[in-house]
């Protein structure tokens, strides 16, 4: 058996002799030191982000800064979009299958229908034209005429479920201002929260917060339509209980002036149907349900409409 | 480990283009009223890979670009974000070492906190919240996505951050007296 070479050290207890202190320990703690103060910084960054943000006017520093780096992340989300479109379509058109049968019958029922409504509103509008112009009556802004439209795509959506809003392509140098309505085809999306250079919010219909006057088109009836119970539900409310509304009545917006003040939204703007109404004896107003016109969930372009004449609204 | 500046601009860029795709794409892929939150997975694998400072970072920096593009709240996120990078981080340094369900359980976790947290950060900021849409009709379904696509994007942020797959220690022994 080979003995190993090595000197023996004898331990014993209760000697003085001094222990080296471990390497590690110092260098640990110095990390978490680092770790904790890393993770301070961070969070008291943040804090005193939201903290300003939130209490500085719109057009504050932070807001300047922020709408500048909104118009640097423009072409990447832009390009981001573009790239995820054609899958989109693609799946947009498989879905779209499922449904397509019942729907061609549907549809069809409706051409009919409203082909007739066609020809009764072109005679209606030119003999409300002429009437117009014999008056020489002076309204409220109208919808077209009087906006211009900006056609844009949707380029973002909060990643959160606190946030009713979606990102658009076109910002202040396109002429667009905070509250210029946004429509699509459809109908009234919203309208317009906040604005940078190049990019702009739109808050949707759907939000907590964004409330519009509106009027039942067939029977007249007028109230105020908000976001509803479920998602992408609306309701109109306060609607006088001495008022008629039935399923199926066509929702628009009321636009309306009180002394100097003019609603965002001009007249006319489809929203929705009635899908239900519900009444209690102790509400002073029916409250309905109102199916959008507008998929919220599936926006893809839609159009700010700027007013030609600001100083009309 | 020594980092140069090859490691964080990686990560950097990942954070990046994770938060492009999600305010351009996956927000807007809505599965029974929830949606995948891919910062939120990108944010586990650095931290888990890299720690709890280069998370917390990472947390922050992606806060801020989620919030600049949206032109959301400055901080709203990147505080969310930051909390729980650096929460995910720790839990890596610690007991979820090497542990195949780390990120499983980070990711379910973060989710969680973050929705919480995000719900109760809007209501100190008057925002119009709604708890039952936030926590119990988008929550389950988000929680459901982030897990089904936490392996893939793992394995590609361990991918692309190049981590030696070796686990970390002592790789010799030596004798000493």
């Amino acid at each position: 058996m080979q003995q190993r070479n090595r000197s023996a050290r004898i331990a014993v207890l209760g000697s003085p002799a001094p222990r080296s202190r471990p390497a590690g320990l110092s260098s640990r703690s110095a990390t978490a030191v680092k770790r904790r103060v890393v993770a301070g910084v961070l969070i008291l960054l943040s804090l005193v982000l939201i903290t300003v943000y939130f209490r500085e006017p719109a057009g504050g520093g932070l807001h300047s800064v922020q709408s500048a780096g909104a118009t640097v992340l423009r072409p990447f989300e832009v390009a981001s979009e573009r790239v995820a479109r054609p899958f989109r379509d693609a799946y947009g058109w498989f879905a779209g299958l499922i449904h397509a049968k019942s729907e061609n019958a549907r549809l069809r029922a409706q051409v009919d229908l409203l082909t007739q409504r066609v020809i009764q509103n072109t005679n209606a509008a030119q003999e409300n034209a002429d009437l117009r112009h014999q008056l020489h009556y002076i309204g409220l802004p109208r919808f077209p005429q009087d906006y211009r439209p900006v056609s844009t795509d949707v380029i973002s959506r909060p990643p959160s479920e606190f946030q009713q809003e979606v990102g658009i392509a076109a910002g202040s140098s396109h002429g667009i201002r905070v509250n210029d309505p946004v429509v699509t085809a459809d109908g009234l999306v919203g309208k317009v929260s906040t604005v940078a250079h190049s990019t702009a919010q739109v808050t949707l219909l759907t939000d907590p917060n964004l409330k519009v006057s509106a009027l039942d088109l067939e029977h007249q009836a007028t109230g105020i339509v908000g976001h509803g119970q479920g998602e992408g539900t609306l309701t109109l409310a306060r609607v006088q209980k001495s008022q008629v509304l039935e399923p199926g009545d066509t929702i628009v917006t009321q636009g309306w002036k009180i002394g100097g003040l003019t609603s965002i939204y001009p007249a006319g703007i489809p929203i929705g149907y009635i899908s239900g109404a519900s009444q209690s004896e102790v509400d002073l107003y029916w409250e309905a349900q109102v199916s959008p016109r507008v998929h919220f969930d599936s926006l893809r372009t839609v159009v700010v409409l700027v007013p030609k004449d600001r100083s009309l609204r | 480990m020594r980092i140069g500046l090859v490691e964080p601009a990686k990560a950097a860029a990942l954070v990046f283009v994770a938060a492009i795709l999600q305010v351009t794409i996956f927000s807007q892929i809505d599965i029974l009223g929830g949606y995948p939150d891919v910062v939120l997975l990108t944010l586990v694998g650095i931290a888990l890979l890299r720690g709890s400072i280069y998370g917390a970072a990472a947390g922050f920096f992606a806060g801020l670009i989620v919030d600049t593009a949206n032109l959301a709240t400055l901080g709203v996120t990147s505080l969310l974000l930051t909390i729980a990078a650096y929460w995910i981080g720790r839990y890596g340094e610690t007991t979820g070492r090497d542990r195949a369900r780390a990120p499983f359980v980070s990711v379910a976790v973060a989710t969680i906190l973050v929705q919480l947290g995000a719900l109760i950060l809007h209501y100190l900021l008057s925002d119009t919240v709604s708890a039952r849409r936030a926590l119990l009709e988008a929550l389950p379904p988000k929680v459901a996505l982030n897990l089904l696509l936490t392996l893939p994007v793992y394995a590609l942020t361990r991918r692309l951050l190049a981590l030696a797959t070796a686990p970390e220690g002592a790789t010799e022994v030596r004798l000493l007296g």
